[in-house]
């Protein structure tokens, strides 16, 4: 009975999407974070947020989580306003591990049901279907085992699995995740990605808040570029080139031209590594390492060149 | 009428305690712009109660005040810092656990030696009763104080701002940090004179924060901060003539008005000033 | 022997005093458990001081002094937060500069207003004084207070661990702040009549860090903050009839032995007992 309603439900929903409208958001110094910002995504996409610190990234999220009320323009998630998606529980929000308290006196279990205050009464009396759920979503990140541990004693990835365990409860269909990659293994990572691909086939909407530049194509089929407004959004392939971020970012992102690189065989053709992070460390040809040598680079350039081919 | 206002100058001890509190205010308000600026305004109200035991303790055994008094607020700040490194419990937790304790301690001893020591002197003040050796101790204090921040404010001023770069530039930032501590223990004990236990903590941090609301210069907050100590200090123990002695309470009471003021009228940082600056941007 | 131990049970104004002190205990400790974990320890401090002004103004227009110690209490914590969010000024700074002004000012109208209010009575309570009207004020007041902790005891929870995904489901944050800070103020107030407003803190703080020293469940942690602390209060009453000592400084004492056994002897966090938990290193 309560399937058939809740299909009926979903069936005459508006389709999910997140709608931001022209906004401006400026806060009580006098600082205008984000003027004229749009953005229109639809279910099944994960889009990743990109922009350096400072540009208005956080902001946008905020907005659109509803943690910040935009001085001008709106944001609608699913056809309605922020404030009454969250109460009807569409939304779902993954923190970074910086914010989270991990001394606190709560264990996975807990952390997990929170998840499900919002469809239990006031007294947040757990039910069978609250339980069946939790359990559910800790077994899809594999956390299960660990349900009676407090929070403080995980390692890394499965504090973030923890987390992610949480979203799933809440069976929100759009889950915003504060920079997931952070302070977690490979392995964790691949996980995180796999579950977010997964949950993008069955109609979920991510958005992605990301420093990781390298793994945004990977997983991410749209791109918001994000700086004190959204310069650019839409599919990876169209709006995450080289010119776009040298654009939105420039001077800012560091830039490495390999013209003429020694990981290359001289074939005349050049790279160039966009980072938002550290100075990538790059081995060339036999374990060379780039950049060690810097004031012989032009000399090295020009030995490889007439080193015989070995192909 | 002028001669009704002279009234309390004919005393000579109204004077005294005029010009003492005026001494201490002045102190108290330099060292608040650096107690403000390192976020040590809840430290300060807790080492202004965690005095209370040695002070007890050193009228109780015949010592001077300033040396139990200053003692045990080395402890207390001395077990705050181990608890907290020990444990995972938050900073402002440690400091209540630790402060109440100690002022409890004093409170208990205080009960139990009545005849030593009064409550009132402690938890109010007791400035216009204040015996010649007291106010020594005091001048001493004051002297000692305002010759270290003489010497050292711009080291302490750096290790208050940004305490890595100070040891980046080979500062001691350990010392600097004791030395601090210890000023403000001192000054505690000091004003503990003049205004009791309880509102201490107002003379160390209001008139930096009003000074802050006024200035973005750190030697025009010295100075604001300073003569607002001072003048504060001695229009309000003139003032408790008129209002049954409580010297504390008129002290503290023309500070958080000055403080009020600033924040409505200042002009870069005051409330009236943000709204124009909004207004005129959007 | 036995006698003389028991003696103190058998007067009347020591049964209503352990009765007031462990009612007091109780509350607080509850409180506490929440203020600790949120970061409130100051602002607790900060609004038992700032109820002076309420109570002398209420005395003054003949009001209900409870009422008038609750208002004054919330007054300083919305005022704080009104001035930390238009001023560059840091919170800490704000909350000393607000509640020192207005017990200044408290004390300064203590002095012109013309009442049989006793200030030692308001600063350290009164408790061996207890009448059967302050201990059903206390009863109303601190049960009422319990009642709704409890029933709202998650979202409260939920409120002080991660405040943005309380309201991501939708809960009015906004609220439970308003909330919490309101159980808080008559928390305080129904405590003064006990142990006063200089010692209230303690009974606010040390609690909640033995709580949280013993246990790392919630459960746990508001259960043994509550035991603890009624004991705390029932041994310091006792205690302080024996010494002839400031009965509200013996309970706070009591307490603090006991976060110091928590602090050496706590299971997983003790100083003395701890071992360093090995990781989940499964499936990371």
């Amino acid at each position: 009975m309560k399937d058939a309603s809740a299909q009926l439900a979903a069936e005459n929903a508006p389709a999910l999407a997140i709608d931001v409208r022209n906004i401006t958001v400026t806060y009580p110094n006098g600082n205008v974070a984000l003027r004229d910002a749009s953005l229109h995504l639809e279910a099944g996409t994960i889009c990743a947020l990109v922009g350096v610190n400072g540009s208005g990234k956080s902001t946008l999220f905020k907005s659109i989580m509803g943690f910040v009320k935009p001085t001008r323009g709106a944001v609608e998630i699913g056809g309605r306003p922020v404030r009454e998606a969250q109460r009807q529980n569409l939304v779902a929000y993954v923190p970074q591990s910086e914010e989270v308290d991990w001394t606190f006196p709560v264990s996975v279990w807990d952390v997990v049901m929170m998840g499900r205050y919002g469809y239990m009464n006031f007294l947040r009396i757990a039910r069978a279907e609250d339980r069946h759920v939790a359990e559910e979503s800790l077994a899809r990140v594999n956390m299960l085992e660990f349900r009676d541990r407090q929070i403080g004693e995980l390692s890394g990835g499965q504090k973030k699995r923890v987390f992610l365990a949480r979203a799933l409860a809440q069976k929100a269909r759009v889950i915003l995740l504060d920079e997931p990659f952070t302070g977690v293994d490979v392995k964790t990572e691949e996980a995180i990605v796999e579950l977010l691909r997964a949950l993008r086939r069955e109609g979920h909407l991510m958005l992605v808040s990301t420093h990781n530049l390298g793994s945004v194509p990977e997983f991410c089929d749209q791109v918001a570029l994000v700086n004190r407004t959204v310069l650019a959004a839409g599919p990876t392939a169209e709006v995450f080139t080289e010119d776009n971020l040298s654009a939105a970012f420039g001077g800012v992102l560091r830039h490495f031209r390999f013209d003429e690189s020694t990981i290359q065989k001289h074939d005349g053709r050049a790279i160039t590594v966009l980072t938002d992070d550290e100075r990538p460390l790059v081995f060339g040809k036999g374990g060379h390492l780039e950049y060690s040598q810097r004031s012989r680079h032009e000399k090295v350039v020009k030995e490889r060149a007439e080193e015989p081919d070995d192909e | 009428m002028i001669d009704a206002l002279l009234v309390p100058l004919h005393y000579e001890y109204m004077v005294k305690a005029i010009l003492v509190s005026g001494l201490i205010g002045g102190v108290c308000a330099f060292l608040s712009c650096f107690v403000t600026l390192k976020g040590w305004s809840l430290m300060g109200d807790a080492l202004s109660h965690s005095v209370v035991p040695g002070v007890a303790v050193a009228y109780i055994v015949g010592l001077p005040f300033a040396a139990g008094a200053f003692a045990t607020g080395l402890v207390a700040a001395l077990g705050m810092g181990l608890i907290k490194t020990k444990t995972a419990l938050r900073e402002d937790a440690v400091i209540g656990v630790v402060f109440t304790s100690f002022f409890a301690l004093g409170l208990l001893l205080i009960s139990l030696f009545p005849s030593s020591v009064d409550l009132r002197t402690i938890i109010f003040g007791n400035i216009l009763g204040i015996a010649d050796p007291d106010i020594w101790q005091i001048v001493i204090i004051s002297a000692v104080t305002l010759g270290v921040l003489g010497l050292k404010w711009r080291d302490l001023l750096l290790f208050c701002f940004d305490p890595n770069q100070a040891r980046a530039l080979g500062l001691n930032v350990r010392l600097l940090h004791f030395l601090l501590l210890t000023l403000l223990s001192a000054t505690a004990v000091a004003a503990l004179q003049t205004v009791g236990a309880c509102l201490v903590v107002a003379m160390l941090v209001t008139p930096g924060a009003t000074a802050y609301l006024l200035t973005d210069r750190f030697s025009t907050m010295l100075k604001l901060a300073a003569s607002m100590g001072v003048g504060t200090s001695l229009i309000g123990a003139y003032v408790s003539y008129f209002f049954d002695g409580s010297t504390g309470g008129c002290i503290v009471t023309l500070q958080s008005l000055l403080f009020v003021l600033a924040l409505v009228f200042a002009p870069k940082h005051g409330l009236l000033a943000a709204r124009a600056l909004r207004r005129s941007l959007s | 022997m036995i006698e003389k131990l028991l003696e103190p049970f058998q007067f009347p104004f020591m049964q209503d005093a352990m009765l007031a002190g462990a009612v007091v205990a109780a509350v607080c400790a509850v409180l506490s458990c929440y203020l600790v974990l949120k970061g409130w320890s100051l602002m607790g401090d900060a609004i038992s001081h700032a109820v002076l002004p309420g109570i002398v103004i209420a005395y003054a227009l003949g009001a209900p002094l409870a009422l008038g110690a609750f208002f004054s209490g919330l007054f300083c914590a919305v005022s704080t937060g009104f001035i930390k969010a238009n001023s560059r000024i840091k919170e800490d700074t704000v909350m000393g500069v607000v509640f020192t002004g207005l017990f200044a000012f408290g004390l300064v109208l203590f002095t012109k207003v013309k009442s049989d209010l006793h200030l030692d009575h308001i600063l350290f309570g009164n408790i061996l004084g207890i009448e059967p009207r302050d201990l059903k004020e206390m009863l109303w007041i601190g049960g009422g207070t319990l009642a709704i902790v409890l029933a709202l005891r998650k979202d409260l929870l939920l409120f002080c661990f991660d405040p943005s995904h309380a309201r991501t489901i939708g809960l009015r944050t906004n609220f439970l702040y308003y909330l919490l800070l309101s159980l808080l103020a008559a928390t305080i107030v129904a405590s003064l009549k006990a142990v006063g407003i200089i010692l209230v803190i303690a009974m606010l703080v040390t609690p909640g860090c033995v709580g949280f020293l013993f246990a790392d469940r919630f459960g746990p942690m508001l259960a043994i903050a509550s035991v603890g602390a009624v004991f705390s209060a029932v041994a310091g009453v006792y205690v302080s009839f024996f010494i002839n000592g400031s009965t509200a400084a013996c309970i706070v004492l009591v307490q603090t032995l006991l976060f110091i056994v928590a602090l050496l002897f706590a299971p997983k966090r003790g100083l003395l007992t701890r071992r360093t938990v090995p990781l989940a290193t499964q499936g990371s």
